[in-house]
């Protein structure tokens, strides 16, 4: 429900989001468009067969200068051995070793400065901790001004190379300056949907008319948070504030592939001793349910014989898949994947087992070996 | 003849003699988007006028469907448990979720009629 008083703030999309005929919600203190008038399951399923634009302008972008390596105080990702015109995860954590936040950071070629891009709910928290925990070693400027656009699915590598010759040579995880119909950008080959595509940073003056040229294209459909929400869903991919946050640290979040291999080994991040501490006492897992029946966030799950032993952190319907999936944090004795479950769904054990992730097979454009 | 009733929740019952028929009216189901997943009740289950009667889920979120009025659930569409899109597709016509029996038909005359419906989604 619309909270009247709240003031939403808008992304240099919003007219255009309007003219689309999307529908408007309260997100991250951002009116945007859940969904266009295709629908969220049209809309998922173009984004896996076609491409499929989105605004993610809510979300904060920033440029960290001087010694950026001293990023690893609060992340345990391997900031300094991170390569020129390569983008990277990591997780932003507390002082506990908790996470704050998960967030992609880049070093572009020929430039000493880092570029970060953070979650739009948490980026004036995540920018004032950032800035507090470097102070003296570097600094961090905001870029409120800038937008950022995702290209997502199977034709966009065909689509940008029209508006930007050459981009297709970029591959998963690599990050480059690009001109796209002569607007300056920041290119990334990543995305949050599981498909090859790229992310588009933009001044914010430029983004409508970049926008309108991508829409413009047969492929292109505009894509809206309903769907941005079940394809990161069946990818296997975390939602903070849902699937982690301050009280989860990396071991139990299942996100340990995120930490620096020189930084498990110096030991040398926020929680450090607890995170590699052995088996964490909880996991975070994919889980299927057997029905048709969705398990949504806040859903108990049990053991065959009734005991709590977890609770789903996202749940929802998977297009690609026509079933329900979801995600959770159980008992870690009940991690491993083809355990039988029981979900809680309006007070009724639904069947449920606990499976791999993603659940629909991730399709980067990795570089050919 | 039939006559069709609506309530401030969104569903709809149409009384055919002494059995009705329920389901959600094309508001809802628009606001609603795409229906992945419907739980319909059983026959025989009573049912109070405003009490939880099925439910239906969007990809988004999930959303109960009240009983309009009191009575006994006499058979569902079971169709929608393997085309719950019918609900987006026809919801006043194949979309339609259980019949039931009314307790009272007087439950059934106080509720809105289509002109006051359609003030009532007007308004909102």
């Amino acid at each position: 429900m619309t909270i009247a008083s709240e003031i939403l703030r808008r992304t240099p999309l919003h007219a255009l989001h309007l003219e689309l005929g999307g529908k408007m919600v309260p997100f991250a203190g951002y009116e945007m468009p859940v969904q266009y008038p295709a629908g969220i399951l049209k809309e998922h399923l173009h984004t896996r067969d076609s491409c499929g634009l989105f605004d993610v302008s809510h979300m904060g972008q920033a440029f960290l200068a001087g010694d950026t390596a001293k990023l690893e105080r609060i992340t345990p990702a391997d900031v300094a051995g991170l390569k020129e015109g390569m983008q990277r995860y990591g997780l932003l954590l507390t002082p506990a070793g908790t996470i704050k936040d998960d967030f992609m950071f880049s070093r572009l070629a020929g430039e000493s400065d880092l570029y970060l891009v953070v979650n739009a709910d948490t980026k004036e928290g995540d920018f004032a901790y950032i800035a507090e925990s470097l102070k003296g070693a570097a600094t961090l400027t905001t870029k409120p001004d800038r937008a950022l656009l995702a290209l997502q699915g199977p034709l966009a590598e065909e689509v940008l190379e029209r508006h930007s010759p050459g981009i297709s040579q970029l591959t998963f995880m690599k990050v480059v300056r690009a001109t796209i119909a002569g607007a300056p950008a920041i290119v990334s080959r990543t995305g949050y949907t599981g498909e090859d595509g790229f992310e588009i940073s933009l001044e914010g003056t430029d983004v409508e008319r970049v926008a309108r040229l991508l829409l413009n294209e047969n492929e292109v459909l505009p894509i809206g948070l309903g769907a941005r929400d079940s394809l990161r869903l069946e990818a296997g991919l975390c939602l903070y504030g849902h699937d982690i946050d301050e009280t989860r640290n990396p071991a139990q979040a299942n996100l340990m592939w995120s930490v620096g291999k020189r930084r498990k080994e110096a030991r040398d991040f926020p929680g450090a001793a607890e995170t590699l501490g052995g088996t964490p006492a909880i996991l975070r897992v994919g889980i299927r349910p057997e029905g048709r029946a969705p398990a949504r966030e806040g859903t108990e799950i049990t053991d065959k014989q009734g005991r709590v032993i977890g609770k789903i952190t996202s749940g929802g319907f998977g297009p690609s898949l026509n079933a329900p999936v979801a995600m959770g944090y159980v008992e870690s004795a009940f991690a491993a994947d083809g355990t039988p479950v029981d979900l809680l769904v309006r007070g009724k054990p639904m069947p449920a087992v606990i499976a791999p992730t993603p659940f629909v097979p991730h399709r980067y454009r990795r570089p050919q070996k | 003849m039939s006559e069709v009733r609506y309530t401030d929740q969104h569903e709809w019952i149409r009384l055919d003699g002494e059995e009705a028929t329920v389901g959600i009216t094309k508001y809802a189901a628009e606001s609603l988007g795409d229906v992945v997943f419907v739980e319909l009740p059983a026959s025989g289950k009573t049912v109070a006028a405003g009490g939880e009667a099925a439910v239906v889920e969007s990809v988004k979120a999930a959303s109960d469907i009240y009983a309009p009025a009191g009575g006994t659930v006499t058979g569902a569409n079971g169709v929608l448990e393997k085309e719950p899109s019918k609900v987006n597709e026809d919801p006043e016509g194949a979309g339609w979720f259980f019949k039931m029996k009314l307790n009272d038909k007087a439950e059934f005359a106080k509720l809105m009629d289509a002109t006051a419906y359609g003030k009532f989604v007007e308004s909102l």
